[in-house]
């Protein structure tokens, strides 16, 4: 990891610490997205873009991978559904046989409701929890926080961060590179 | 009265108010939520002490109610189910618009659904808080409750699955925790706003708490997005059959009036209805004392009045339909339930219903009523009223003269019947003044996202032409 200061007029120089990465602030999304498929095609892997609100494509625009968040809740809400079907299959068959109606003990119609409601609420929860869980939440502290003004992107700004141990990473080239996509401003982020 | 300066404002109806940038968004929602203490408007002191005053009132009548036993209510035999459980089906019905606006208007990709989704998801869950307690409420023991719920226990026992009253706590259950999922991670982008704006260290810890570190960044988006618009496809089928299961507590039942195949759709048509009158009856004073008539616009307002009155139709439908089968049937118990409805000791009750859910939603059809605030919000409290008449006729009124004439019987509530419904208004509205004081009312990142389409890509093509076609009125 290059540990130099970038040798422009006017940067403070500080005691070294380690780095998380640099990042370039925008104004508007249109500037972000042409920024964020720069950064893709000059073979940056290690980078993501900070927004306010949801931006539509920009993880392609970075070569994201699609979540696979889907295929777990899938899983989840047949398990809920199964597993409501046997919880009632259970207690109404072997562990408290009662006949109630005339009806038969395995009268599985009368369990539809049940079912159905455990599917939703294993996969719903499976959804809500799992893309807290997998996106790292909740957590105590992130380095891209240290980036000046990163308040802003929260509110109405845009911020694309190349973080250091992306093999390509070069303080000096990367710093260089962001700046030349005309962001508002690039600053280094410690970790 | 208003938090704002209470400078002119144009009425309009576009989804988003002319002039918006992101961060005036930001500061129209946020900065009501992040004032300080001392600098809380007067008009929400107000709100706030008279609805605690209400709560108390319910604290009071639970106490008694415990203490006593249910006999304080007008229940009896053959009125077994008398006001806890129509105040349970009312207020339950009146969450469900909350969760469509969430829900299915995000799957229909409406996107005027954006600025109204989080209030009134909150109102969903306040009413669901109001309707859960009343079950347990008048279970006689409710300390035990928790004897409905299937766990492993020394007894041996296993609750009845067979029983749609087993199902209801299912259904609830459900629907109260995936409601409060949904608010939650809805509010977690707003959340970190908060965090990134607040100065007081009281809410720097709070906002930053709950927003549980988001960042915002690509990766975290795209994972909310997916889990965001799963939770709102398992939501919409969930909201559908909360009420359809309510309603199987009275098809399943042979009593005349509740057997009857037409029940789920059109308690869930109701409920519908019920719940967009909750909607503009709480939307109109919020736009109005936050200033925000450029997110909540005349749109938001015509359009919720144009699903009341859709929905309402399909209860008017449900009436006419539940006379028919009475006399289609050729059972003669049925038959006498709907004379006894209409003509019978209880008469004023159904013909008070069809004049408020059926006379007075006509006005909803010009669209002079649908764009007046006033007119809107009177016909929405008609309209609440009219709803809580429906369930009154549906379950006491068909249990007074079921089948032998030696065991009817008449159903007279009580004063603490009223102080608890009464009462569970102020834990409504208790938790809806803390809830627009302390979180934000609007969800401002997909606002912001709305916003940001509009201005890009136009999602709504007829917005010009509307906005060309609808002159926009000065208040």
């Amino acid at each position: 990891m290059s540990m130099t200061t970038v040798g422009e007029p006017g940067h403070m120089t500080r005691p070294q610490r380690p780095l998380h990465g640099v990042a370039a602030q925008f104004g508007t999304v249109d500037d972000l997205m042409a920024a964020a498929e720069r950064v893709r095609d000059a073979g940056y892997t290690r980078t993501d873009a900070y927004t306010p609100f949801p931006v539509e494509d920009l993880d392609e625009a970075l070569g994201m991978k699609p979540t696979r968040i889907g295929w777990i809740v899938l899983a989840a809400g047949v398990l809920g559904g199964l597993g409501g079907f046997f919880m009632q299959w259970w207690a109404n068959t072997s562990y408290y046989p009662l006949i109630i109606g005339g009806k038969p003990l395995n009268s599985w119609p009368n369990w539809i409701v049940i079912m159905y409601e455990l599917t939703i609420l294993s996969a719903a929860f499976t959804a809500g929890l799992g893309m807290i869980l997998r996106n790292g939440l909740p957590r105590a502290y992130h380095p891209i926080f240290n980036t000046p003004g990163f308040e802003g992107a929260s509110r109405d700004k845009f911020f694309i961060a190349i973080e250091a141990r992306d093999p390509q990473f070069d303080l000096r080239r990367t710093t260089a590179f962001l700046e030349s996509l005309g962001p508002e401003r690039v600053s280094e982020v410690e970790a | 009265m208003a938090v704002t300066t209470g400078k002119p404002f144009v009425e309009t109806n576009r989804v988003i108010g002319p002039g918006q940038t992101y961060a005036k968004i930001d500061d129209s929602v946020l900065s009501p939520v992040l004032l300080d203490v001392q600098r809380t408007p007067r008009w929400w002191w107000i709100g706030f002490g008279i609805s605690l005053a209400f709560l108390a009132m319910y604290l009071t009548s639970i106490v008694h109610l415990i203490t006593t036993g249910i006999g304080i209510f007008g229940n009896n035999i053959p009125v077994a189910w008398g006001m806890p459980i129509i105040n349970f089906v009312w207020w339950i019905g009146i969450g469900h618009a909350g969760t469509l606006i969430s829900a299915a208007l995000l799957l229909f990709r409406q996107p005027w659904r954006t600025t109204i989704n989080r209030f009134a998801e909150a109102m969903t869950i306040f009413a669901v808080v109001c309707a859960g307690l009343y079950p347990i409420l008048h279970l006689g023991r409710p300390w035990v409750f928790y004897w409905l719920l299937p766990y492993p226990n020394t007894y041996g026992l296993f609750p009845q699955f067979r029983s749609p009253l087993d199902w209801d706590l299912f259904a609830i259950g459900t629907y109260a925790s995936v409601s409060v999922l949904f608010w939650f991670i809805g509010l977690i982008p707003d959340m970190a706003s908060l965090r990134d704006r607040a100065k007081l260290p009281f809410q720097r810890l709070l906002y930053g708490v709950l927003c549980l570190g988001w960042t915002g960044s690509a990766k975290e988006w795209q994972r909310y997005q997916r889990a965001y618009l799963l939770l709102a496809a398992l939501s919409f089928p969930l909201v559908l059959s909360v009420h359809s299961t309510i309603a199987m507590d009275f098809a399943v039942a042979q009593v005349p009036g509740w057997n009857n195949t037409i029940m789920p759709p059109y308690f869930v048509a109701g409920a519908v209805f019920a719940g967009f009158a909750m909607v503009l009856i709480l939307a109109i004073p919020l736009r109005r004392a936050f200033g925000l008539e450029n997110l909540i616009t005349m749109r938001h307002l015509d359009n919720s009045a144009k699903l009341m009155l859709a929905t309402g139709m399909i209860v008017v439908y449900g009436y006419l339909l539940e006379i028919f089968i009475a006399w289609y049937s050729g059972v003669e118990f049925e038959r006498y339930m709907i004379w006894n409805r209409m003509f019978g000791d209880h008469a004023q009750f159904f013909w008070a219903l069809i004049l408020c859910n059926f006379v007075a939603i006509q006005p909803l059809w010009l669209r002079s009523v649908r764009q007046s605030p006033i007119g809107l919000f009177i016909i929405s409290i008609i309209v609440s009223v009219g709803m809580w008449l429906e369930r009154f006729v549906i379950i006491a009124v068909s249990l007074t003269k079921d089948f032998l004439p030696s065991s009817w019987g008449d159903y007279v509530s009580t004063f603490w019947d009223w102080a608890l419904y009464l009462g569970s208004f102020g834990l409504f509205s208790t938790l809806f003044f803390l809830f627009i004081r302390l979180l934000p009312s609007i969800a401002t990142a997909e606002t912001k996202e709305t916003a940001y389409h509009y201005s890009h890509h136009k999602i709504d093509p007829y917005e010009d032409i509307r906005a060309e076609v609808f002159q926009e009125v000065s208040a």
